[in-house]
């Protein structure tokens, strides 16, 4: 037994090697470039709060819906061993509807939010389970399923608020887009921390992780075990809504507004590139949360990099790709091979050298 | 008279039995707005509307089944499209040639699909993860391209856009007494000629037999002896330049560039293969399903509108709630068969 969790160990390190090579490098190059790239200093706001500033503060507190959009498709990714493209467009709803509840009363306390927050949380959940119906339920491939929603999610949001944009202005939501007062960590950093904790909790106190991989690798063979995989896969899409409900608020409180068309926009992708680069295979079994989170900073350090190379936000798009296609051209399971080929090889010419040698 | 005999014999395979219920609803949902709804539906014009509109869509879904068909997926093409379309225009106002313009939509459509094809099926790199960079790369080389709208201004150009052809037997007399012939732009007739050597490619042709091979079960592909990367990488080829095409054929309709053009095309070109009776889990699709799939999106599209929901949303909505209804017929259909087989 004590083996076994050995090996799973270093395999998992090794998965996190190629995310962990692409933040090096990233900051190596950011280095080179401004020494001063990630100097952090203490700023005041328009309130006159002290707060954090700097480009480092910018990309960790950018991606932070990112990064809990990437936590639950890792899961959702293991378990049924597809994406789901439908958070950006789900995000959107949660928005609405969390927009929705505080324009309802006069005025907006701390009990409206959190009541806002629950019942976004509800109906991401209710469409997570939609999803996850047709996934688990009637075997539909995830990214088809989740196509309709796809399809039609952005349109429900600008139903829901009566196709307009409402503005929502109040002191509370102010604080959790920017800064509590007296806090000067950016807030959806410290939701991101809360979040990451209580998945680590929930891994820690549950199952859900072993099955959720037995589940991922082989369905039939997990269900002959006695685990309901139906419910596995459905709970991952459960649980994803709970994580769109968290990245949907998140990005509402940061303007304000809700726009049903500009919220979390292309968000689904970029969440699936995470997940890749964070070494978890988009075709299901194992997977390492930590490594989507990483994958999900990768991915804003590279933006914010290149917002500071003065490279214009439409032409970002351009090089991201070259980057990512470099990263998984090293990740590709041809090359590694070639490449553990080669070093074999010139150890075998080491070792033919040192022999003659002792000869 | 013995081949129908045969016919019935034999029961109809997955990709026949989804086609035929494609087709049965997109006929049975036109016939009922032509009952219900009247007006332009009456008209032949109108699907003659749909096709001019959509030339490019059917182009893409094409090479989008067929690389569905080997159980792979490109959501590059929308973006290879648009790319295909700016660079177009950009050269035909720089004073270029009209032929040489077409030359270059081929080349950066081929130039993608060689690039997705190499890196998917020779370093064995995740479909989806290629070609949404492919994606990224041709809708960030567009705005680099150009960021404004670009209209095409050269003369020869826009002769051959203005090229329709008319059917006076389909056409309708308007109010003032004239007769208005059905008109057919250019594009379409390319689209038709993609979608019949498709047809002939997935139906006759050993690559195409091949498609089907690998999408159905790659293992035994590769048993029997398939060149299981080179169909892979070819596949990805045929969707690259059938992207191409696609680009001139949008250009040759709207005539302008545009960094949003096309943009949502991939996924509109995924959901008419799967209306099409295509299964992203390979082996099972055709193109002629795919083209009614096309048609069928597009009328629900025209039904909502005709019917006065006029509120922008309905549209999706409705697209999303015809997409969940095929997704799930299909998935019973498919389901209960797998059950009789069984049994």
């Amino acid at each position: 037994m004590d083996n076994k969790s050995k090996k799973v160990f270093g395999l998992n390190l090794g998965q996190l090697t190629i995310p962990i090579i692409a933040i090096c490098l990233l900051v190596i190059f950011n280095l080179i470039r401004d020494p001063g790239f990630f100097a952090i200093e203490i700023t005041h706001n328009n309130d006159g709060n002290a707060v954090l500033a700097g480009n480092l503060i910018s990309i960790i507190n950018a991606a932070s819906e990112l990064a809990i959009l990437a936590i639950g498709m890792t899961l959702v990714t293991a378990a049924c061993g597809g994406q789901d493209i439908s958070v950006g467009a789900a995000a959107a709803i949660a928005g609405s509807t969390f927009v929705k509840i505080l324009k309802t009363p006069e005025t907006i306390n701390g009990w409206t939010v959190l009541l806002a927050f629950l019942c976004a949380c509800i109906v991401a959940m209710i469409f997570g389970s939609f999803n996850g119906t047709l996934v688990a339920v009637f075997k539909i491939q995830p990214m088809i399923a989740t196509l309709i929603l796809y399809t039609c999610g952005r349109s429900i949001a600008y139903w829901i608020n009566g196709g307009a944009t409402p503005t929502v202005e109040s002191p509370i939501i102010k604080a959790i887009g920017s800064n509590i007062p007296g806090m000067p960590i950016p807030t959806p950093v410290l939701i991101v921390i809360g979040v990451a904790i209580l998945f680590k909790l929930l891994f820690h106190f549950t199952s859900l992780e072993l099955f959720t991989q037995s589940v991922g690798i082989n369905g039939s063979a997990a269900r002959l075990n006695g685990i309901n995989s139906t419910f596995i896969k459905l709970l991952s899409f459960i649980i994803l809504g709970v994580c769109v409900a968290f990245s949907g608020c998140i990005g509402v409180s940061r303007l304000g507004l809700i726009n049903h068309e500009t919220l979390l926009l292309d968000v689904e992708m970029d969440t699936i590139l995470a997940v890749a680069i964070g070494g978890n295979s988009l075709g299901g079994g194992k997977f390492k949360i930590s490594g989507s989170i990483i994958g999900a900073y990768v991915i804003q350090m590279l933006t914010i990099t290149l917002y500071a190379m003065k490279v214009s936000s439409t032409d970002v798009k351009a090089y991201k790709a070259i980057v990512i296609v470099l990263l998984v051209v090293i990740g590709s399971p041809v090359i590694k091979a070639k490449f553990a080929k080669l070093m074999s090889r010139v150890k075998m010419n080491q070792t033919r050298v040192s022999t003659k040698g002792a000869e | 008279m013995k081949k129908k005999n045969d016919f019935r014999r034999e029961p109809l395979t997955d990709t026949q039995l989804l086609m035929t219920i494609t087709i049965c609803i997109f006929v049975a949902m036109y016939l009922m707005a032509m009952i219900l709804l009247g007006g332009g539906f009456l008209h032949a014009q109108q699907v003659f509307d749909m096709l001019n509109d959509n030339a490019s869509l059917i182009i893409v879904s094409c090479g989008l089944t067929i690389v569905m068909i080997g159980g792979g997926i490109d959501i590059s093409v929308g973006a290879v499209t648009s790319l295909v379309v700016m660079s177009c225009v950009l050269y035909l106002n720089a004073g270029g040639n009209i032929f040489v313009s077409v030359l270059i939509a081929l080349g950066i459509g081929l130039a993608f699909g060689l690039v997705h094809g190499f890196l998917i099926s020779y370093l064995e790199i995740q479909p989806f993860i290629v070609t949404l960079a492919g994606m990224f790369f041709a809708r960030g080389m567009t705005t680099i391209l150009s960021v404004n709208p670009q209209k095409a201004e050269h003369e020869g150009f826009k002769a051959l856009r203005d090229v329709k052809i008319e059917i006076p037997w389909l056409g309708y007399t308007a109010k003032n007494g004239n007769l208005i012939p059905a008109r057919m732009e250019l594009g379409v007739v390319v689209a038709i000629a993609c979608l019949i050597l498709i047809f002939i490619l997935l139906q006759f042709l050993r690559l195409g037999r091949n498609f089907y091979a690998m999408g159905g079960n790659q293992q035994s592909a590769l048993m029997l002896g398939i060149n299981v990367k080179k169909t892979r990488f070819m596949s990805y080829v045929i969707s690259g330049l059938l992207s191409g095409i696609s680009g001139y054929v949008f250009l040759m309709h709207t005539g302008a560039g545009n960094a949003t053009n096309a943009a949502g095309m991939e996924m509109n070109a995924i959901a008419s293969s799967i209306i099409g009776g295509t299964l992203l889990t390979g082996g099972v699709g055709n193109v002629i399903g795919t083209f009614f799939g096309t048609l069928t999106l597009t009328t629900i599209k025209k039904i909502v509108v005709s019917s006065g929901l006029n509120q922008p949303w309905w549209q999706s909505i409705t697209t999303g709630g015809m997409l969940c209804f095929f997704i799930l017929l299909q998935s019973v259909v498919l389901g209960r068969r797998a059950k009789k087989k069984k049994a």
